[in-house]
């Protein structure tokens, strides 16, 4: 073997020395193999064999449960019946045990032959140096550069900058053609079909709701009257859900206050952060939490952000009560609800 | 039949085939060929085959799933959702769950074998970094596979949004929001991609395109290209007896690899399919579809979306301002895009930085031993704490139900020690590296320790010392280091500008790569530790050279 077979010793730049050949030790070649059990004992090979076959054939058994479990599990469901959930998961867990069953066997039962039938004394293939010789490159180099000749490419800059030109102007209408994928934001991140006089019902059942359905501490999702009559509910939904809770009302804060009636408040669900329903009220401390992220807010400072990522305190919706006493919003949101964006100012 | 007329049929058969694509040429060319053995090759093996597992039952899947954000009132057999307001979406992947026989089990194995594809692929990754096979001549390959990775985590978000339930439209909410906090452009980008305000319509059969022909297509082609120079750049293998940087060892692609490689792809598809028949995995129909007004607690995304999750869990309100009239958020850009970005590009960048430091230009078929490239290692560590803290991070409220902990303390403690804690595994990971370096020598000059203490005539006792042979020897001894850059003055005496002195900047990196080093034993050393049996100096003697 000779010694610099590990790496070619290359002159490399300077200063990047490396221990010199000399002072290294010879590779000693591959070890000498060793037989296999299979190699040398015809009834461990014929054992062999058959524990192959067994994997084999245990696929197909596998095959046939998968089988059996499809056609003869009970699957005739009706609808109404929760129990059936019982049913559908052991059939999909029969099926599935029979196909690991039988694609299992077959991946073992190849490896185990790979192992102990087909030769395992390893083999050495030479590698060849990746780039072509310098005649390759010189050959390749004369093709191009001739092509390029031949093409007209140097002597002809009108055709080539022209080209260039084109080329680059070909892909805008493939842009342009991307324009309908929406329409313009405008305002439509910045409202809410909150305004004057909308009264408040309960999410998801609906209702209206009276000053006197709240009990101190208690908390009710709801949602603006009438959203299902929108253009695009779902769309306005993003953006309407409103937390409305009862607290004392000296746990208020001025700010609050004003947007109060009773000691009820109202605030957006919607996330000031990224857009998350802040639905975990803890009544103890009287703080809410976004699930996402881990926001918290503070009801009793106007919901001013007091742990995690997010910057701005959850919107205030004012809200007042109507002739009849059911509770509505005395306006509509003061600033754009939800995460931020960048026209939002 | 007998073996002639067998051996007949296959003779004209090849022959048909030979005569119309010359497919004896591939023959000769491919199925001989060598690939070296080791576990740690599987790992991209597993991330292939649970490729074309993600295929096989994805096409299933898209036989009965309706990609529309239409409205539908489920009438299927899950009570507890009759006459819901739900999308078609939705409905149609509960009723692939509960109406399709078998459908939960080939929605599970798509599921699961996205899980393990995405981590497959991370693993593997690993693999690549530590044992430095990103090096000449394969950078190219390794930027194809840093762009999979990406492009999985991609796919899989965008799978686990299409049965548009509660969880994954959350998720979707939350992916929304990152757009709209980019600058400038973010509102009409946000617009432009859900056809409107958010949740729209339009989003699911758009993302169902992108997930089920424009990915999966890339994918193909970019899969095929790392294959194909997989082959003609002949695989890596690890150093030992025998193996050398200008050949291959191993076993021939048929029988051998086919057999094995083959035989595997059946037991990643077997071990996943029994995973998806046991264990349930996105039961969507507790969560309901999507409504933008309700929320569960513990919120969690798949695991590789995890991390950047935690980022933005880790991250403070403070970053959000407003200047100049426009709202500018860095509490959402800095963890959600700069993050990600601060990772990913000086990774795939990797292989030529590395290659800056070292001035190494040759190419390198022999893999190194994670321990005798410490400063590698030991950044690759660092990395890896990183990233883990992330996503540790981005299950802070899991971990504060379960462990009963307040969750801001644990947020707090995670906002601390992503910064104490990788520099701390960096210094660790090299100082291990070293030290089994060290004990490498510490083989090689004074062999195995036996165990077996002598007492010798004059009263002394010793441990028998057995010499490594010359194939286990070799394991610590064939690797090679490098030197930092000499500290040559950049000019010559005649001042003119030294080639290949390098910047300071280059100087400097290769200083911090390659300082602190251990050589390997030379024939030299071990000759003179035989001769002198308490050559304990020996050891240290070459390793402290500076």
């Amino acid at each position: 073997m000779s010694e610099n077979q590990n790496l070619p010793d290359v002159a490399r730049e300077d200063g990047h020395g490396t221990v010199a050949v000399s002072q290294r030790f010879d590779n000693p070649g591959l070890p000498p193999h060793r037989q296999r059990v299979t190699d040398i004992d015809a009834a461990a090979a014929k054992r062999a064999e058959r524990q192959v076959a067994t994997l084999f054939g245990l696929s197909g058994v596998g095959t046939i449960l998968a089988l059996v479990a499809y056609f003869a599990l009970p699957y005739d469901l009706e609808a109404g019946y929760i129990e059936h959930l019982g049913q559908v998961k052991l059939s999909n867990a029969l099926i599935g045990v029979g196909l690991f069953i039988a694609l299992f066997g077959i991946g073992a039962g190849a490896v185990h032959w790979a192992k102990t039938l087909m030769p395992d004394e390893e083999r050495v293939e030479e590698r060849h140096e990746l780039r072509g010789s310098d005649e390759d490159r010189a050959a390749a180099l004369g093709i191009l550069s001739e092509g390029a000749e031949e093409a007209g490419l140097g002597r002809r800059p009108l055709i080539r900058n022209s080209l260039i030109g084109a080329m680059a102007l070909a892909p805008l209408p493939a842009v342009v053609l991307l324009r309908d994928l929406g329409p313009m934001p405008e305002a439509k991140l910045s409202e809410t079909i909150w305004k004057k006089g909308t009264p408040l019902v309960r999410d998801p059942e609906g209702g209206k709701l009276k000053a006197s359905d709240l009990v101190n501490g208690s908390v009710v999702h709801v949602l603006p009257e009438g959203l299902e009559e929108t253009e695009h509910p779902l769309n306005e939904k993003a953006k309407a859900p409103v937390l409305l809770i009862r607290l004392d009302p000296e746990l208020l804060d001025e700010a609050s206050s004003a947007g109060a009636y009773e000691g009820i408040v109202a605030y957006s669900k919607i996330c000031t952060h990224m857009g998350c329903p802040v639905a975990l009220y803890e009544q103890q401390t009287h703080h809410l939490l976004c699930p996402c992220h881990q926001s918290t807010f503070d009801l009793r400072q106007n919901c001013k952000v007091i742990f995690g990522p997010a910057r701005r305190p959850l919107p205030q919706l004012p809200i007042t009560v109507d002739e009849e006493g059911y509770l509505v919003a005395a306006d509509g949101f003061h600033e754009a609800v939800g995460p931020s964006f960048w026209e939002r100012g | 039949m007998t073996t002639t007329t067998t051996a007949k049929k296959a003779g004209s058969l090849a022959n048909w085939t030979d005569e119309r694509l010359g497919a004896s040429k591939g023959v000769k060319f491919l199925a001989r060929k060598i690939f070296p053995d080791h576990w740690s090759f599987m790992l991209g093996e597993v991330a292939l085959y649970s490729f074309i597992i993600l295929l096989l039952t994805g096409v299933f899947l898209s036989l009965f799933y309706i990609p529309s954000a239409g409205h539908t009132v489920y009438d299927g057999v899950y009570a507890p959702l009759v006459n819901q307001q739900v999308s078609e979406a939705y409905a149609s992947t509960v009723g692939i769950s509960f109406d399709v026989r078998g459908g939960l089990l080939m929605r599970q194995i798509h599921h699961w074998a996205a899980l393990v594809f995405v981590a497959a692929m991370t693993v593997h990754m690993f693999r690549v970094f530590f044992t430095g096979a990103f090096r000449k001549p394969r950078e190219l390959n390794w930027v194809i596979g840093c762009v999979l990775v990406l492009l999985g985590i991609v796919e899989g978000f965008l799978g686990y949004s299409l049965p548009d339930d509660l969880l994954s439209g959350t998720g979707i909410r939350i992916a929304s929001s990152i757009i709209l906090a980019i600058p400038v452009v973010g509102s009409y980008l946000s617009f432009f991609l859900f056809g409107g305000e958010f949740p729209g319509e339009s989003f699911i059969p758009r993302i169902y395109t992108i997930h089920v022909l424009l990915l999966p297509a890339i994918f193909l082609a970019l899969i095929g290209a790392h294959l194909v120079m997989l082959v003609i750049q002949k695989h890596t293998q690890y150093p030992g007896p025998g193996r050398t940087n200008t050949n291959v060892v191993g076993y021939p692609l048929f029988p051998v690899y086919t057999a094995k490689a083959g035989g595997f792809f059946f037991i990643v598809f077997g071990v996943i399919t029994l995973l998806s028949a046991l264990v349930t995995i996105n039961p969507i129909w507790a969560y309901g579809g999507y409504d933008p007004s309700p929320v569960t607690a513990g919120s969690q995304p798949d695991w590789y979306m995890g991390f950047m999750d935690g980022a933005v869990r880790l991250m403070t309100g403070w970053g959000e301002f407003t200047a100049f009239g426009f709202t500018w958020s860095f509490n959402i850009l800095i963890p959600a895009l700069l993050i990600p970005g601060l990772m990913t590009i000086p990774l795939i960048l990797y292989p030529w930085i590395e290659q800056w430091a070292t001035g190494d230009r040759r190419e390198h078929h022999l893999l190194d031993r994670p321990r005798n490239v410490p400063t590698r290692t030991a950044l690759g560590a660092m990395g890896i704490t990183f990233y883990i803290l992330l996503w540790i991070s981005g299950g802070n409220d899991i971990m504060a139900t379960v462990l009963r902990l307040s969750i801001n303390d644990i947020t707090l403690t995670l906002r601390v020690l992503i910064f104490i804690l990788p520099p701390v595994v960096y210094i660790v990971t090299k100082r291990i590296c070293l030290g089994m370096q060290r004990k490498d020598r510490d083989k090689v000059l004074h062999g195995r320790e036996t165990a077996v203490i002598v007492r010798t005539e004059s009263g002394e006792y010793f441990e028998v010392h057995e010499p490594l042979d010359e194939y286990k020897r070799w394991n610590l001894v064939q690797h090679e280091t490098h030197e930092p850059l000499a500290e040559l003055p950049s000019e010559d005496a005649n001042g003119v500008r030294r080639p290949g002195a390098g910047s300071g900047w280059k100087r400097r990196l290769s200083k911090f790569y390659f300082e602190q080093r251990v050589e390997p034993v030379t024939p030299a050393e071990l000759a003179a530790a035989h001769h002198d049996h308490h050559g304990h100096e020996a050891i240290e003697a070459t390793s402290a050279h500076h």
